[in-house]
């Protein structure tokens, strides 16, 4: 748990984060999002120390950041930044051995676990051990940025701006294996993003920041349904909330008893994705089919429009 | 390309080992250039002892201002050296400056003939282009590369030792380099002040007019210069990583 209380940064006279409290739940994903200057980086490099509070602490778990000298509680703590920041002149292996290294761990377990993080980012470890940064694609390298920042198991996952060069499509893919890796290691993640449907996507919990302050933290469904702010409702769109808001349902969750004739729909499927199936096809009903082939139930146009209602 | 310019460098060193070793093998080519039957090859010592004598002096002469600059350059790319950065640059700047052979005046009251004074003098004239590219080196590694260090928790040393100095090896090298070369012929001039070398040959080429001798010290100066540098340049591409920072 991540415990942010009353945090304020100044530079100069500039207040670039302003009394800022927040709770990160365990094993959560949360995204803090605003426009550029919002102070949200700030945020986030306080978490790890990489910035120093004006006034204000983090506590992790319970303890107090300051308690301990900043380079070894970042050793805890992953961190992730735009860009990568992957060492040019070391190997991925290497590249990803680095915290391992300092924290002194024994060549054989750093070797396995290089080995297994590389097979869980889809990398062959023969193939891609001894490459060097450069050989590598935009997005098999931030793969091995979040390997690197994961290789000494942290508890605790920071994210600046993960995704943001990455071309479209390989930043869908990128999301997805967050939020899987999440679901397999269970670290908390917190995660910084000026890009909204990427908070929605990725956050359980998304932090609206600007000018330096927090303007709402709470599940993305409230931030649609009840805005704290008029800069909050604008950052989440007022034109297409309702599609936002299906977007955060699932077909599970959303299957009502029922039979239906209309095209089939996976339960992971978000009510967006089945609304848009049903209007392609004209059928009034869709069925939610689990893998293993057993109906779930049925979803009604009707049904699906009412939840897209606050 | 590569293969013709290694062929070249080849030649020029057999030529150059050849030379050094049987310097009188080559007097029917340098006969020409001297007149009332003076000596063709310098034979007031032996030209191999004083190439050697010259590459010692001056290889001590860089490993001294390598040292003292990659040094400074490091202290004045920290945080709390930072405020060093103006007075170092003018004393690296004044050694560029200042004329070795003043300081070779300068010095020898001080610390008598010989090697000493033309160490302190080949020193000072190397500094700067170490410095400078120690500085380049240090302040182009990626900010990202730098953020993600300190971000995976390095200490400021270990930041340092394991990403900084190494992104700026190749700059640092080619600094070290050029001070060499550089270095190499301005060694001749220690022979003003009886330190062993090349310069010999050359100054007694001057007093007894025989071009012969000139063009012998020079010439080897020369090439010593040329071959160090693509040796060096030979060995980097060997033994370091192609890094490739955007």
């Amino acid at each position: 748990m991540i415990t942010v209380e009353k945090l304020t940064k100044c530079y100069g006279g500039a207040t670039v984060v302003d009394d800022v409290s927040l709770t990160v739940e365990r094993n959560s994903i949360t995204a803090i999002v605003g426009t550029s200057g919002s102070g949200k980086s700030t945020l986030l490099r306080m978490i790890n120390r990489l910035v120093e509070p004006t006034s204000g602490r983090v506590l992790l778990d319970g303890r107090d950041t300051r308690d301990e000298p900043a380079y070894l509680l970042r050793r805890r703590i992953g961190y992730v930044i735009q860009g990568n920041g992957l060492f040019p002149h070391r190997t991925v292996a290497e590249n990803i051995a680095t915290v391992p290294r300092l924290l002194g761990w024994e060549a054989r377990r750093i070797e396995a676990r290089v080995r297994e993080l590389l097979e869980v980012f889809s990398l062959d470890p023969v193939t891609y051990s001894d490459a060097l940064p450069h050989q590598l694609s935009g997005g098999q390298q931030q793969r091995v940025g979040v390997a690197r920042a994961l290789a000494a198991e942290p508890l605790v996952l920071l994210m600046d701006e993960p995704f943001g060069a990455l071309d479209p499509i390989i930043r869908a893919k990128a999301q997805e294996d967050l939020l899987d890796i999440q679901r397999r290691f269970g670290m908390t993640v917190v995660l910084v993003t000026h890009d909204m449907d990427e908070a929605f996507r990725l956050g359980s919990q998304v932090a609206v920041m600007s000018g330096g302050r927090l303007l709402q933290y709470d599940r993305p469904a409230v931030l649609l349904t009840r805005p704290a702010d008029p800069f909050v409702a604008r950052m989440t769109g007022l034109a297409d909330r309702a599609m936002r808001l299906l977007s955060l349902v699932t077909a599970g969750e959303a299957a009502l008893p029922g039979p239906s004739d209309g095209p089939a729909v996976a339960p992971t499927a978000s009510l967006r994705e089945v609304l848009s199936d049903l209007l392609w096809s004209g059928a009034d009903s869709a069925r939610v089919v689990e893998a293993d082939g057993s109906v779930r139930g049925r979803l009604t146009v009707a049904a699906i429009l009412a939840r897209g209602r606050p | 390309m590569p293969r013709a310019a290694t062929f070249l460098r080849l030649a020029a060193l057999a030529l150059l080992v050849a030379f050094l070793l049987k310097p009188q093998g080559f007097a029917p080519l340098f006969a020409p250039l001297t007149q009332y039957g003076a000596p063709a090859i310098y034979d007031q010592g032996n030209l191999l002892t004083l190439a050697l004598a010259q590459l010692g002096t001056v290889c001590l002469a860089a490993l001294a201002s390598s040292i003292v600059a990659v040094g400074l350059g490091i202290l004045v790319t920290r945080p709390s050296g930072a405020q060093f950065l103006p007075l170092s640059r003018t004393l690296v700047n004044v050694g560029q400056t200042f004329p070795p052979v003043a300081v070779l005046a300068v010095a020898v009251p001080m610390v008598g003939f010989g090697e000493r004074p033309t160490l302190i003098a080949l020193f000072a004239y190397g500094l700067l282009p170490i410095f400078e590219n120690t500085l380049v080196g240090l302040r182009t590694c990626p900010p990202a590369v730098l953020e993600a260090a300190s971000g995976m928790g390095m200490s400021a040393r270990q930041r340092l030792i394991s990403v900084e100095l190494p992104l700026a090896t190749p700059l640092i090298l080619e600094g070290i380099r050029l001070s060499l070369v550089i270095n190499v012929g301005t060694a001749t001039i220690g022979s003003t002040v009886a330190a062993k070398g090349l310069g010999e040959v050359i100054i007694a080429g001057l007093l007894s007019s025989n071009t012969a001798f000139i063009l012998q010290g020079g010439l080897v100066t020369g090439l010593m210069a040329i071959l160090l540098y693509d040796g060096m340049a030979a060995l980097e591409r060997r033994f370091l990583r192609p890094v490739a920072l955007d």
